[in-house]
């Protein structure tokens, strides 16, 4: 523990480690600094000169952004001085912004609109004209508004000291000065580029697949954790009309930091398909799926269940799924007597790690709960495309339960011998035509739940989407199958669901989701160790 | 009748021999007593030669002023990662033609200079970071280090000692920017020449993140003939705070123009009427800028009053700077001067700090629309105002260059502002 310094900042003392920055300390206190180019996940080169504030005793205003806390400092964030630098300062960047809110991207979450409606003049005093840049295709997902920059250089230098690739970089010089590619191919090959947009304190770089698709104050926002590798980054979902506008990186410096890869940022298409399971659907006499009532739904798999008693369960999930379904699905195949538990997971050739945040890397393993199937008793069967490994499910004659995996590689007398196949899905799926009973799953960005990533890290997740019809999380339709079967009461909320999971599997022993909170919770590592 | 002009009241310690083409010979500068100091300073303790500056009371001569041999004395003094010595060679300064005379005429002593302050510092390595555009200088400075290497003056084992100081030339890429002491370092390392923030300071953490120390071309000039001579016989020249002889580059509106080498604290008046002649054509003194540019300019009252050391021009509400004197008279378009003078410094403004980057182009524009006659006066206002913003608040002074000129013309030649905007008045009414 560092040693701690005693400073006063608008009159209020805080202490913080030796070698803290002004601007985090007052950060302590609840009050934050304006500022563009510092970054806590950068260097910083103090050049904006917004964040100035008056130190006393010294002769002029310092950047607080690497001015470090000393004893007995007094600091003030408001005081003339401060307030004066920053109206001056902006003011300055007006002279050459080109004021474009109405069609910026940015607008409505832009720093430069967000600090000028708070401290800047009401009027402008340039009459000068405006130094005109226009626009740049930056490669990859980015485009580039040069005349709404603010040269805060972050762009820069998240490509040089956090990716590491240097494709950005500043030319010319004075109010000349413009971010610009080396080459022609820009940002494209790089795999953390979206990160730039993230950090753009301004409309200046913008994503190209989000650009015009929605304004910042129409879109909801929805804490999550992505789900397209085992790293488990946090997320933000941004939904508007019921779709998944866009995904945001949420921070947490024990995971992700600030950041995520682009493969993440982009693949949120499956979350907003149209086409889903609405209803339950169970098969007549007669082979025809017909749609029910759950209530009528249950009730048949139930009286199924009593006749063909117990004779052994082979169920196939997919790592997509949460803890809390997981968990559901293993105590219901425990409950009809045991068997055989899998899951099939794609896998990339390798890790691409974030070479300035080298804990952080997209993982090989691209589903996001490998480890928690694997604690909860699921084993890995099939390829890294995750297809095969099932010839003797599809053969099996007893009770076959799929749930999430959409089995596209299957054949379509998939189960046939099945004495009951129970199909749990999102999508309707070719391979599930012999599923004597096929219930309506919520995806992903439509439930309440939890993954365990690579680092036995337990997360939750947020809905952020309304589901379809009668579609319903795996842990609520298995949770009330159970609650049937062992004659107690369902879980009503995945919190219920995950302390039932927390009290039959060891790993998670002890947790509840208080703990878990919105920064996640590591396992016991010893058991997380001993099971992978 | 030598060097362009010399006069009587010049004491010519370093530009002794100014004009003298044979001087740039290594033989000549030996055969005249050159690197005699060098010879009596690897004999010293390095520390020892640092208290002789000391002693000498010998200030920076890049524009700060600040004492050389404290400076020096800021260097760690167990070296345990290599420390560096940069000289600081791209005067790039408006109005300043003083350290390129030096390179020309003299480069042995400048390479002299640099041999000893490496020497006091403990650096192993000198970098002479020379301006682009004077590829005269930088091929007379490549001859003579190259000639200083074969002699053993510099490189491995000098003169037996088993003193190593390694010299290297480097041209900028003509960028005024990279005359401020870190955007050299920035440029020097090969990066974009932007200053740095400060702390930490070079002397901890300078040219590739090692101690480093910077002088100015003249600074270390200076050095040999006080190592030879002694800090007390410098003392004999200039005032208690400002000891010594400077080198005044004076242009404009005088009758001879040129480099001088006078003793501090030389009255401005006599440097302009008697040492350069007076005003050309018999006319009357309107303005002087004593130190270069970026330093405040003066009207002929206060340029009467002016003694030339670093506090008395501070007296007269300017600075000494570089003392680079631009003399103007009753004749002088002085609008057309300072905007000249701030395109220059937008120009050259690295981008960096908003306050210059955007300052300094939004003040030029302001000044180019008033002299084209569509100014107001309270463009007059905006410009104290503005210009006030750009003082102090970023990381090195080119935002202050720009001020100090347009908040001192504004202040002391308003009338000079108001007949061009009245004239563009008269103009749109009629």
């Amino acid at each position: 523990m560092a040693e701690l310094i005693t400073l006063t900042i608008d009159g209020q003392e805080v202490s913080v480690p030796r070698g803290t920055t002004i601007l985090e300390a007052a950060k302590k206190i609840g009050k934050l600094v304006p500022h563009y180019c510092y970054h806590p996940g950068m260097s910083s080169p103090a050049m904006c000169r917004l964040c100035l504030v008056e130190v006393e005793g010294a002769p002029k205003s310092m950047p607080s952004c690497v001015t470090t806390v000393m004893e007995d400092q007094v600091v003030h964030t408001d005081s003339q001085q401060a307030v004066g630098n920053r109206e001056g300062v902006l003011e300055f960047y007006l002279v050459n912004h080109p004021l474009d809110c109405p069609i910026c991207d940015m607008s409505g979450e832009c720093d430069l609109q967000d600090y000028v409606h708070a401290e800047g003049r009401a009027h402008g005093r340039s009459e000068e004209p405006k130094r005109v840049f226009g626009r740049d295709d930056f490669g990859g997902d980015v485009l580039f508004y040069g005349d709404r920059c603010v040269m805060c250089t972050r762009c820069v230098r998240f490509m040089n000291e956090v990716e590491q690739d240097q494709r950005l970089t500043v030319v010319e010089r004075g109010n000349r000065s413009v971010i610009d590619t080396f080459f022609e191919e820009g940002l494209e090959g790089t795999h953390w580029h979206g990160n730039i947009v993230d950090i753009c304190p301004v409309g200046a770089l913008v994503s190209k697949e989000f650009l015009y698709k929605a304004r910042a104050w129409d879109l909801e926002h929805t804490p999550s954790i992505c789900p397209s590798c085992s790293q488990g980054c946090n997320i933000e979902l941004h939904t508007r009309d019921n779709l998944i506008q866009r995904i945001k990186p949420r921070e947490n410096l024990e995971v992700n930091g600030w950041w995520m890869c682009d493969y993440g940022r982009h693949n949120q298409e499956w979350m907003n398909r149209g086409i889903r399971l609405s209803d339950p659907l169970v098969q007549t006499q007669d082979g025809v799926a017909e749609p029910m009532r759950w209530r009528d739904a249950l009730d048949q798999l139930l009286q199924h269940l009593g006749v063909i008693g117990k004779v052994g369960v082979k169920a196939l999930a997919t790592p997509f799924a949460s803890n809390e379904d997981l968990g559901a699905l293993a105590e219901l195949v425990g409950a009809l007597g045991g068997g055989k538990m899998v899951y099939r997971s794609a896998c990339s050739e390798e890790e691409i790690v974030l070479r300035g945040f080298p804990t952080l890397a997209r993982r090989k393993d691209l589903a996001p709960n490998t480890s928690g199937a694997e604690l909860i008793g699921f084993t890995r069967v099939g390829d890294d495309e995750a297809a095969g490994g099932l010839e003797d499910i599809a053969a099996h004659d007893g009770i076959v339960i799929i749930m999430g995996d959409e089995l596209s590689d299957q054949a379509e007398d998939f189960g046939r011998d099945a004495q009951l196949f129970l199909y749990l899905g999102d999508q309707q799926s070719p391979a599930a035509s012999n599923a004597h009973f096929v219930f309506p799953l919520t995806n992903f960005a439509e439930q309440e739940g939890s993954f365990t990533n690579i680092a036995g890290r337990v997360q939750r997740f947020s809905p952020a989407l309304e589901p379809p019809g009668m579609a319903r999380p795996g842990w609520f339709i298995l949770g009330a199958l159970l609650a049937e079967l062992n004659n107690r009461d369902a879980p009503l909320n995945a919190a219920e669901s995950f302390s039932g999971l927390a009290s039959r599997i060891e790993a998670f022993a002890g947790l509840t989701y208080q703990d878990i909170g919105d920064r996640g919770a590591v396992l016991n590592e010893t058991l997380v160790l001993s099971e992978t | 009748m030598a060097y362009p002009y010399v006069s009587n009241a010049e004491v010519r310690v370093i530009s002794q021999y100014f004009g003298d083409p044979t001087h740039r010979r290594i033989d000549t500068y030996v055969k005249r007593g050159g690197y005699k100091a060098l010879e009596k300073a690897l004999a010293l303790e390095p520390d020892a030669v640092t208290e002789e500056v000391k002693a000498s009371g010998l200030r920076g001569r890049g524009g700060a002023g600040f004492p050389t041999g404290i400076k020096w004395s800021f260097m760690p003094k167990e070296p345990t990662r290599p420390h560096y010595l940069l000289c600081n060679a791209d005067e790039s300064e408006p109005g300043t033609f003083k350290d390129r005379e030096l390179m020309r005429w003299d480069p042995h002593q400048l390479i002299e200079g640099c041999l000893i302050g490496a020497y006091a510092i403990r650096a192993q390595h000198v970098y002479i970071y020379c301006r682009g555009e004077f590829f005269e200088v930088n091929q007379i400075l490549a001859k003579a280090v190259e000639d200083a290497y074969m002699k053993g003056y510099a490189g491995e084992d000098i003169l037996g000692t088993g003193t190593t100081i390694d010299i290297t030339v480097h041209q900028g890429a003509g960028a005024y920017i990279c005359g401020e002491e870190t955007g050299l370092m920035s440029s020097l390392e090969g990066d974009r020449g932007e200053p740095r923030v400060k702390p930490p300071f070079p002397a901890a953490v300078g040219v590739f993140g090692m101690p480093s120390t910077i002088n100015n071309v003249e600074t270390l000039a200076v050095v040999p003939h006080i190592i030879l001579n002694g800090g007390e016989w410098y003392r004999q020249w200039g005032t208690e705070k400002s000891p010594g002889t400077k080198l005044f580059c004076v242009s404009g509106h005088v009758r001879k123009p040129g480099n001088y080498e006078l003793p501090l604290g030389f009255p401005l008046i006599d440097l302009i009427d008697d040492v350069c002649g007076g005003i050309r054509d018999g006319n009357q003194l309107k303005a002087v800028i004593p130190g270069g540019s970026s330093v405040p300019l003066i009207n002929a009252e206060d340029a009467r009053k002016c003694e030339l050391d670093y506090e008395g021009c501070v007296e007269v509400g300017t600075m000494l700077g570089c003392a680079s004197v631009i003399v103007m008279d009753h004749k002088a378009d002085l609008v057309k001067q300072i905007r000249r003078m701030v395109d220059f410094y937008a120009h050259e403004s690295c981008g960096q700090c908003t306050p210059c980057r955007e300052g300094s182009a939004w003040t030029a524009r302001i000044l180019r629309r008033i002299e084209e006659g569509q100014g107001t006066e309270e463009d007059l206002d905006t410009l104290m105002e503005m210009t006030e913003q750009m003082v102090g608040t970023t990381i090195c002074v080119l935002s202050d260059s720009v001020a100090a000129p347009v908040q001192s013309s504004i202040s002391k030649f308003r009338e000079d502002y108001l007949e061009l905007i009245r004239s563009g008045e008269q103009a749109g009414a009629a």
